[in-house]
């Protein structure tokens, strides 16, 4: 599904932003990247959404190879991903659902069937009351919510959400948490980048640890090779 | 295509100003073409005009023997140029003098000798009713020995047919510096809503737009601006056309064709605008 093979990011100015990357995220899996700030968290989410390409290395998403592709398939890459931000990108002169039916429209999604969709989406994220809303009638965590429906609303395989929770207090980040959970076991795959080691401890999922761009632990790969030799993290 | 035209026309909504410019603009640059349009369809007319009436006279000398004349009568009319040929006798040319020269007719009464060479008068077919297929027939006119002298209207020919040259040559100039302009003008338009819309066009890219579908509100507001100032412009023509009519001559307007073709053309310049400015400002977004 996603797969990072030896992957390295050298910005113009600026310099590694990420030394010799290897994982691969399965189908329907949830995983977490951890890491400081500055340690290419986003770096990675932008490989995956082919907004940035690798300096060298292989990235391979949904079928999709983003070292070698051309820009008029990035759109269509993108229509299998749904992305999420931490400050929203929610657009202010549009409520809730036409933000969400946005997505459809520019896609070119049939006009007739984009209202069925925006609201069964809404339903799903729990925002079917406030979709007449606009963005500065809704507090952060419905904010996030609103966003997460427009993540859904063309049914990626994956959701990838940068620092969801980054902007957001305990109580928010927990409803948006589970809501990414809820979308996790429904089947669509999770990547999510965040700082929040509380989060991370909560759930038992998978963990990609960056550091300074370096990736020092994965969960999958270190708990394989810690029951192999019988030890514990 | 409903989303495509809606934000194209919230373009409008949001830089009025410079809006209202870019159509102005284009309606000034189709204006100026439109009015030299007019003097160039009204010289085509003038010039179609007398080019119907373009005759070639050979003038016989004195004594030129009949037989010789008939002949050549015959040859000429055989000539791919030529529609009819007619002889015109001295006596012929004296009738007619006095007919169409009424002031002169006591003095021609008076005339002990008929002063007028007899003639011969070449039509020429329609589409050899040029410059140079006139000349060309004129020279050969003046290869029979019998004929002194070979007149015809090349010179009101000529002219004609450079005044047009030159009206088209003014007002392509003039236009497409209007253009230009326009097409400047629509590109500064273009960079505010880029730059305005920023935001929306990074989600849509983020959703997974198309670059062209992102492009397409941008050349349709171009083009509805272009088509706007067209209609202006056809509208000024008017105007013009009819100012012209009661106070200076009787002219032609464009046909149907012809004005649509200049709606158009505004369509274009529009298109053109858009379409060069866009890409360049949608990589900065
Ligand atoms: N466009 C860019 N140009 C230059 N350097 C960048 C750019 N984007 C990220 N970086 C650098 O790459 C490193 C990783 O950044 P980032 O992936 O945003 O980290 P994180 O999301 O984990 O906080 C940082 O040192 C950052 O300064
Ligand atoms: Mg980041």
């Amino acid at each position: 599904m996603i797969k990072f093979t030896n992957v390295f990011k050298a910005f113009p100015k600026g310099g590694l932003a990420l030394k010799d990357v290897s994982f691969h995220v399965a189908k329907g899996e949830f995983a977490f990247l951890t890491g400081h700030s500055g340690a290419g968290k986003s770096t990675v989410m932008k490989l995956i959404y082919a907004e940035e390409r690798p300096t060298s290395g292989d990235v391979r998403v949904s079928g999709y190879n983003v070292n070698e592709m051309r820009p008029r398939e990035v759109p269509l890459l993108r229509r299998k991903l749904g992305i999420v931000f931490q400050d929203f990108r929610l657009l202010e002169d549009r409520t809730a659902e036409e933000n969400v039916a946005f997505a459809l429209e520019v896609t070119g999604a049939r006009s007739s069937t984009i209202p069925a969709r925006v609201m069964r989406v809404l339903t799903q994220v729990g925002l079917a009351a406030k979709a007449q809303a606009y963005p500065r009638e809704l507090s952060g965590g419905e904010q996030q919510r609103v966003a997460i429906a427009r993540a859904l609303v063309n049914e990626p395989t994956v959701l990838l959400a940068d620092e969801p929770t980054g902007n957001l207090d305990e109580r928010a980040t927990r409803g948006v948490f589970q809501l990414l959970r809820d979308i996790n076991a429904s089947g669509t795959a999770v990547v999510m980048a965040t700082h929040d080691l509380d989060l991370v401890r909560q759930a038992p999922y998978r963990v990609i640890e960056l550091q300074e761009g370096a990736l020092v632990y994965d969960s999958s790969v270190d708990e394989a090779r810690d029951q192999a030799t019988g030890g514990g993290p | 295509m409903n989303l495509t035209f809606r934000e194209a026309m919230l373009t409008f909504k949001r830089a009025p100003l410079l809006s209202v410019l870019s159509v102005t603009t284009i309606a000034f640059s189709l204006f100026v073409l439109g009015l030299f349009g007019l003097v160039v369809v009204n010289l085509q007319d003038a010039l179609h005009g007398v080019e119907e009436r373009v005759e070639v006279v050979a003038y016989l000398l004195p004594g030129a023997p009949i037989e010789a004349t008939a002949q050549a009568l015959k040859d000429i009319e055989a000539f791919p140029e030529v529609q009819s040929a007619t002889y015109v006798s001295e006596d012929d040319a004296l009738a007619r003098a006095r007919a169409e020269l009424v002031e002169l007719r006591d003095v021609m009464q008076e005339l002990e000798r008929n002063p007028l060479p007899a003639s011969i008068e070449v039509k020429l077919k329609p589409g050899f009713r040029d410059t140079d297929h006139v000349s060309a027939v004129a020279e050969r006119l003046r290869g029979f020995g019998f004929v002194d002298d070979v007149r015809f209207g090349r010179d009101w020919v000529e002219k004609l047919d450079r005044l047009r040259g030159l009206a088209a040559a003014v007002g392509i100039v003039v236009g497409a510096a209007f253009a230009v302009v326009a097409i400047i003008i629509i590109g500064t338009t273009i960079r505010m809503a880029v730059l305005q819309r920023s935001r929306e066009i990074a989600i849509m890219r983020l959703v997974g737009a198309t670059d062209g579908f992102i492009r397409r509100p941008f050349l349709l507001q171009g083009a509805i601006k272009g088509l706007l100032g067209g209609g202006v412009a056809i509208g000024l023509s008017f105007a013009a056309y009819l100012l012209i009519n009661r106070y200076l001559l009787q002219s032609a307007f464009f046909t149907q064709e012809q004005a649509a073709a200049i709606v158009a053309f505004g369509a274009v310049i529009g298109l053109v605008g858009s379409a060069m400015s866009v890409g360049r400002h949608l990589k900065r977004v």
